[in-house]
């Protein structure tokens, strides 16, 4: 299949396959991020979905925002079901009994539902090599359930379940790294996206779908409810976030790194968190050491990926 | 004889129709309302591109026409990120009901 | 024509999986289950089923994957035991409550803690309440043809449910029984081709599977379930029915051995009631007038029809090979429920055995049938629940 070209009227003429009328928040990031994973190819999807805000705001009742088959069934196994979706596809192909149609598979989850209480069916699922696509929407936090911690939180941020106290301000831990996680399973692909950078998450997906085997793109999805911000500001925060490398856009292609989008300024951290409530107490005087924390770590990560990026580009010069 | 309500469930729960979510009309959910200034829009389709709710028109032509208000919630996004024609910007917030 | 072999219950399951060929097959391994998925694995690997087979990391994953595949609409089973159950425990309400047709053969393993490896019900009476079709079987035989039977049972269009196949873990499982073997042609064309319902796989017309579903639906959607485990018995009873016109081989809802002139009868699952059975006929040539009911389908559980086939006894021992902790034998339960439905009760004894692979022995059947008859007599009941072959 021809990749289709990424230009905004040709792909405004195309039909949605995520549809208006589900329940998420007014200004929510999540749909964004579908809506551009889904309108990245023509390719027919078939996608689970992790227990979770996107999952239960857009299919409750007899309503579906889902304009494509999609399934389901748990908190924390979309992975393991896309997973058997994808082995009968195979299966039944394989015997003949229905015509491929390159269909592709995804699974959605929520970073709850992924770096937490989904991870382990997720690294078996991406271990097994099936031809699948699992796209965590990180929110940074268990947002459906009324914003409680996850290993996806950034450190020092406010949840209900890591408060900023009087004794403990905040998130203790450094976020994991789920992305370097899943690079460590040598699958084919990985990509770090951002919806405010639409056409590379959608050459991202483009790319992915083309590979066979198991990819994993973890996309950066502002929520305004969990992170105290405006209810406009998902799209300017998600491109504060790519912009002060707090959530740089790369890909590992198998184990070559490259780092697609360098901001033409590196901002400083607090451009992205000073927008957000969650992260307010940070800015008193008395958690100073609170913020350097938070820059030296992005700086250090920045650095690692820059150079495994220069060393990527030596590489293929090779 | 005619079928008691729950004889009448899909079976599993399953949802039978594809995007039935368009029956849900969350245009009712607003406080505030984007206006589109059609003569500052240079069609760049950010709006559209960014859009949670799918509530920005397009014409076949793929060129942006009028906010679907049947769905859209007044999130806002679209205003922010409108590049604007000469700084006016082609969508501005305003008090829904007035 | 059928094949005579000596084979173990695992080897017999395998067998059955071999003929039907499922679509696919998700797999975790667990003792005593592991040998059946193992066997399973060299048919595939040698090509000589199209089973697509998901060796997955858990065997709650093992579940969910058997639900995508069942959704996405073919053929799937899967084994497990014990702890593998615990495991997929809320998968197992989800499949059920999304009728999906998964079939598993169980292989019953007492539950931890302590850990223990060996035979006994915990595990599949954990799930009674999971909107599963329950199977028992009695030995290898059963097992086998259980498992042939439950595809055509969970698959019929009326029921569409998930169904798992009993047997006892190490007694039926790893004991090399004789066996008779249907041939491969007939075992497919009874099971017949898998017909999808909803396929995720039909593009041209999407589904959502697993929608959330608030106060003022779900209790209509489990009146709808509750409605379909109704029509099961009538499946059940058809299916046997025409597998008796394959076979030979006869079953029903349960089995009655000797009951029908019985004074008092002891109602016993599983391999416990082969050995029941021998006691029985001891006692039975000294003019003991016992009798044996030994319960096939445990869910949906036919009370009206046990309920019938007790009528006409005055003591009755249900023998429980799993607990309810602070409660009566789940099977006690289930059997008390029935008698409330008679006219005359009877008195109605519940004895705890052989948990955790303790060997139900002859001497146990004595020691219960001796206890029946004093409560025959007297009608006087010692003590309702009691554990028997305990180490005092």
């Amino acid at each position: 299949m021809t990749t289709k070209p990424l230009r905004l009227k040709e792909l405004a003429k195309g039909e949605d396959r995520f549809a208006h009328g589900h329940r998420m928040c007014a200004g929510c990031g999540a749909p964004i991020v579908v809506k551009q994973v889904l309108m990245a190819t023509d390719y027919p999807i078939i996608a689970a979905n992790a227990t979770g805000c996107l999952e239960v705001s857009s299919c409750i009742q007899e309503y579906t925002a889902w304009k494509i088959p999609w399934i389901h069934s748990a908190f924390e196994n979309s992975a393991a079901t896309i997973s058997g979706v994808e082995a009968m596809y195979r299966s039944l192909v394989k015997q003949g009994k229905i015509d491929d149609k390159q269909v592709k598979f995804l699974a959605f989850g929520g970073d709850g539902g992924t770096y937490d209480i989904g991870f382990q069916s997720l690294s078996g699922a991406m271990e097994r090599g099936h031809d699948m696509m699992y796209v965590c929407y990180d929110n940074g936090a268990y947002m459906n359930t009324g914003i409680q911690r996850s290993s996806a939180t950034p450190f020092g941020a406010n949840t209900t379940t890591c408060p900023a106290g009087d004794v403990i301000p905040g998130k203790p831990q450094q976020r994991k790294d789920l992305t370097r996680i899943m690079a460590a399973h040598g699958i084919p692909y990985i990509a770090q996206a951002s919806p405010g950078n639409w056409m590379d998450l959608m050459k991202k997906v483009q790319k992915a779908f083309e590979i066979r085997g198991p990819k994993f793109m973890n996309i950066i999805a502002p929520c305004n409810r969990g992170w105290r911000s405006r209810t406009d500001d998902a799209i300017t925060l998600a491109k504060l976030a790519v912009e002060t490398c707090y959530w740089p856009l790369y890909e590992i292609e198998n184990g070559v790194t490259r780092v697609t989008v360098k901001p033409k300024e590196k901002k400083p951290l607090v451009d992205f968190l000073k927008p957000q409530g969650r992260f307010k107490h940070m800015f008193a005087p008395e958690n100073e050491g609170m913020l350097k924390q938070a820059q030296d770590y992005v700086d250090a990560q920045w650095d690692r990926l820059l150079k495994e990026s220069a060393a990527g580009e030596a590489e293929k010069a090779e | 004889m005619s079928k008691k309500y729950w004889e009448t469930l899909p079976q599993g729960s399953v949802v039978l129709e594809a995007g039935s979510s368009a029956k849900f009309k969350t245009g009712g959910w607003r406080s505030m309302r984007p206006k589109w200034i059609e003569e500052n829009c240079i069609q760049c389709m950010f709006c559209w591109m960014y859009c949670p709710d799918m509530s920005v028109k397009v014409t076949a032509e793929g060129k942006r026409a009028e906010f679907d208000y049947d769905y859209c919630k007044g999130c806002g996004i679209c205003a922010l990120e409108c590049p604007g024609k000469k700084g006016k910007k082609a969508i501005v917030m305003e008090e829904e009901g007035k | 024509m059928g094949t005579i072999v000596a084979v173990t219950g695992n080897e017999a399951c395998a067998q059955a999986l071999k003929q039907i060929n499922p679509d696919v097959c998700a797999a975790y391994p667990i003792t005593p289950a592991t040998d059946l998925m193992q066997r399973f694995s060299s048919f595939v690997n040698d090509g000589k089923v199209d089973t697509e087979l998901v060796l997955v990391e858990s065997e709650h994953s093992a579940m969910s994957a058997c639900i995508g595949a069942a959704a996405a609409g073919g053929r799937v089973a899967t084994a497990t035991s014990s702890q593998g159950l615990a495991l997929m425990w809320e998968m197992l309400y989800i499949a059920a409550g999304t009728r999906l047709p998964i079939v598993m053969p169980l292989v019953n393993r007492a539950l931890s803690a302590p850990l223990n490896i060996h035979g006994d019900h915990s595990d599949g009476m954990g799930a009674r309440d999971t909107g599963w079709i329950q199977l028992y079987s009695e030995n290898a035989q059963e097992a086998y043809d259980n498992t042939v039977q439950a595809f055509r049972i969970a698959e019929h269009l009326d029921i569409r449910l998930p169904a798992m196949v009993c047997m006892d873990g190490f007694i039926v499982s790893h004991s090399i029984e004789r066996v008779e073997y249907i041939d491969d042609g007939d075992v497919k064309k009874f099971v017949g081709k898998f017909k999808a319902v909803h396929p995720l796989l039909d593009l041209d017309n999407p589904k959502s599977y697993g929608p959330l579903i608030l106060t003022d639906m779900y209790h209509e959607y489990k009146r709808a379930q509750h409605e379909v485990m109704t029509k099961v018995p009538g499946v059940v009873l058809d299916v046997a029915a025409d597998f008796e016109k394959m076979t030979g081989r006869k079953y029903g809802l349960f089995e009655t051995y000797r009951l029908d002139d019985a004074e008092m009868a002891i109602v016993v699952m599983s391999s416990a009631a082969g050995t029941t059975k021998d006691i029985i006929d001891q006692y039975r040539d000294r003019g003991v007038k016992i009798g044996l009911l030994k319960p096939r389908m445990f869910r949906p559980f036919p009370f009206q029809e046990i309920a019938d086939a007790l009528n006409h006894v005055k003591a009755i021992a249900v023998l429980d090979r799993a607990d309810s902790f602070g409660g009566y034998g789940p099977l006690f339960s289930e059997i008390t429920g029935a008698v409330m439905s008679m006219k005359s009760k009877p008195a109605v004894i519940n004895k705890i055995f052989g948990l955790g692979g303790r060997d139900y022995l002859p001497v146990q059947a004595e020691q219960v049938i001796d206890e029946l008859i004093q409560v025959a007599e007297t009608g006087k009941v010692e003590a309702i629940k009691e554990y028997i072959g305990v180490r005092e």
